[in-house]
């Protein structure tokens, strides 16, 4: 054999060898992928949902957080809202939201000054099913729990009273929360007038309506415009099935009672169906002759107090 | 005490750390840091600002940590294990100079390390800042790159040299495996110590509580220079708590550096 050939050889070997080994490497990484496919399609493991705490004591969870106490906030912070999502996505009434004041209450433990955790999770709990667990008593607790780590934040007590006057429609209890909200600092200048007017004059629409714009003026967050934006939609809806309500009544004493949407129609009284403000539309109740939001609707359920 | 020694034996650590590519974790974290705010974005219901301020800070903390303790703990005793301690001694060099410019080396590759963090973190909170809507922004606490945020970060650096300080006392007489656990152990102890000074309320006993609070003296109280939750919602530090954590973490290194030195300089390597 010639000396000379003999490196170029090596090198050829060498280089043979680290192609096979390449081969074999990307050969392999296909079959496990390949592998994992099959496996899930023919023997896919039991999905288990994964709604359990492991760590229920705030008090634990701060120790066992050393010092990154606020990081392990945002975690709760992501699974609050990843579990409140989550619920709120699935079929109407299957939400559960059953770790939703758990998870806030890690979530506010670990992170005192966790204002938006406060906040949405007082909105979201007192909200009623199937958009929230409709805890107000859970609601007024992680408030007062924010009060009592920042007591100069005017916004926890204006929730308060929001939540008293929109979920609880107990306007006095509301009036007495935007009043002590209204001389805290920084407070808006509309929350004393509004608890004088709220006291005054009760929980009537209007009042609601002023109310509600204020908020989405103010709202700082995305997801506080979108819920202001639908209570002012059910304002809306309200308003709307009271001229229904009063036609269907005009229409019994003229015509008797209608069987259905069609009979009004075909009367000329309305051009459709008519809808509420997010388009769903609304049924007819042929019994009584009222209206009513439909059960599939997102404005579901409506302020009862309001429904006067 | 030769302060050209000292800087001559700090450097070459520094040189030492950089061949290690520790540096590399600069890179780690800039890619840790940009790959989540991408993604914390989605989840977190206009959170995102916070989390990144979070768990960038969480992370300069964290690589830190890792930076101090197992480097650390390898300053002294690699050298005798490698036996280069007989040529370092030869030289005209005196044991603690030894000792101070191994903690000065570290103490630099830390404050290079932690800068270049810093810097990645402000660079990408200012990008946050300056590309989110103006009505979003007014809804923060505080700004994204908020200077405050610095606070934190002096405090960390504080802290990671009293983590460097302990590695390096635990160095010197004891084997690199054993150290670290000693280290970490007083790195979690020292996030609990202000329990032992209310030792009396939950222990009835006058000498367990007494023994609890000599404990609370004697181990670094690393909870004190924990700012991150304060700085993140934008709220002040007290200039005070700056002037004493500065002097509490100085004093306390110069306790673990002076014992250091006396238990190094009556070792035998024969």
């Amino acid at each position: 054999m010639n000396p000379s050939t003999r490196p170029e050889r090596k090198s050829r070997t060498s280089l043979r060898a680290r192609s096979l080994a390449i081969g074999a490497l990307v050969l392999l990484a296909a079959g496990s992928v390949t592998l994992q496919a099959a496996r899930d399609r023919h023997y896919s493991q039991t999905a288990t949902e994964a709604r359990l705490m492991y760590l229920q004591s705030p008090g634990v969870a701060d120790r066992l957080a050393l010092e990154y106490d606020a990081l392990a906030a945002d975690v709760y912070w992501i699974r609050a809202v990843l579990h409140y999502g989550g619920d709120r996505l699935k079929d109407p009434g299957a939400g559960r939201y059953e770790l939703l004041a758990p998870l806030l209450d890690l979530t506010t433990s670990l992170d005192p000054l966790f204002q938006i955790a406060y906040r949405f999770g007082a909105i979201f709990l007192a909200e009623p099913p199937p958009g929230g667990p409709g805890r107000i008593d859970l609601a007024e607790r992680l408030l007062l729990k924010g009060m009592a780590a920042s007591p100069d934040r005017w916004q926890y007590p204006h929730d308060l009273g929001f939540i008293h006057y929109w979920q609880a429609q107990d306007h006095k209890t509301a009036a007495e929360w935007f009043r002590r909200a209204s001389l805290l600092p920084n407070a808006p200048e509309w929350l004393g007038p509004l608890a004088a007017g709220m006291l005054a004059r009760g929980g009537d629409r209007q009042a609601s309506r002023q109310l509600l714009m204020r908020i989405l003026e103010d709202a700082e967050h995305h997801w506080l415009r979108q819920s202001a934006t639908r209570w002012l939609r059910q304002l809306d809806a309200l308003d709307r099935m009271d001229q229904l309500d009063a036609m269907l009544a005009r229409y019994r004493a003229q015509l008797g009672p209608p069987a259905s949407w069609v009979d009004l129609i075909r009367a000329g009284w309305i051009p459709g169906v008519p809808v509420d403000p997010t388009g769903y539309p609304f049924e007819l109740n042929a019994t009584w002759s009222t209206t009513r939001l439909s059960p599939d609707s997102p404005l579901t359920p409506l302020p009862e107090e309001l429904r006067r | 005490m030769s302060l050209a020694a000292v800087c001559h034996i700090g450097v070459h650590v520094f040189k030492e750390s950089v061949r290690d590519r520790v540096l590399y974790n600069v890179v780690l974290f800039a890619a840790l840091l940009m790959g989540s705010s991408f993604l914390i974005g989605q989840l977190t219901a206009g959170q995102d600002v916070k989390i990144i301020k979070d768990l960038g800070l969480a992370a300069i903390s964290l690589f830190g940590l890792f930076i101090a303790i197992f480097i650390g703990i390898g300053l002294v005793s690699k050298e005798v294990e490698k036996r280069s301690i007989y040529a370092l001694l030869s030289k005209p060099v005196r044991r603690h100079e030894l000792i101070a410019g191994k903690f000065a080396g570290l103490a630099l590759t830390l404050a290079i390390n932690i800068g270049i963090m810093a810097a990645v973190y402000f660079a990408i909170l200012a990008y946050y800042g300056a590309t989110e809507l103006e009505n979003v922004r007014g809804a923060w606490e505080a700004p994204a790159a908020d200077p405050r945020l610095l606070i934190a970060i002096f405090f960390m650096y504080l802290q990671l040299l009293i983590v460097t300080a302990i590695a390096l006392f635990f160095s010197t007489f004891t084997s690199p495996l054993l150290a670290a656990a000693f280290s970490l152990g007083l790195w979690i102890a020292g996030h609990f110590s202000a329990d032992l000074k209310a030792f009396d309320q939950v222990v009835d006993a006058p000498a367990a509580s007494a023994l609890g609070r000599m404990l609370y003296y004697a181990l670094p109280n690393l909870s004190a220079f924990d700012v991150k939750s304060l700085v993140v919602h934008g709220q002040q530090v007290p200039a005070g708590l700056a002037a004493i954590n500065t002097a509490a973490a100085g004093t306390y290194i110069g306790v673990l550096l002076i014992a250091s030195a006396l238990i190094f300089s009556r070792r035998d390597f024969k």
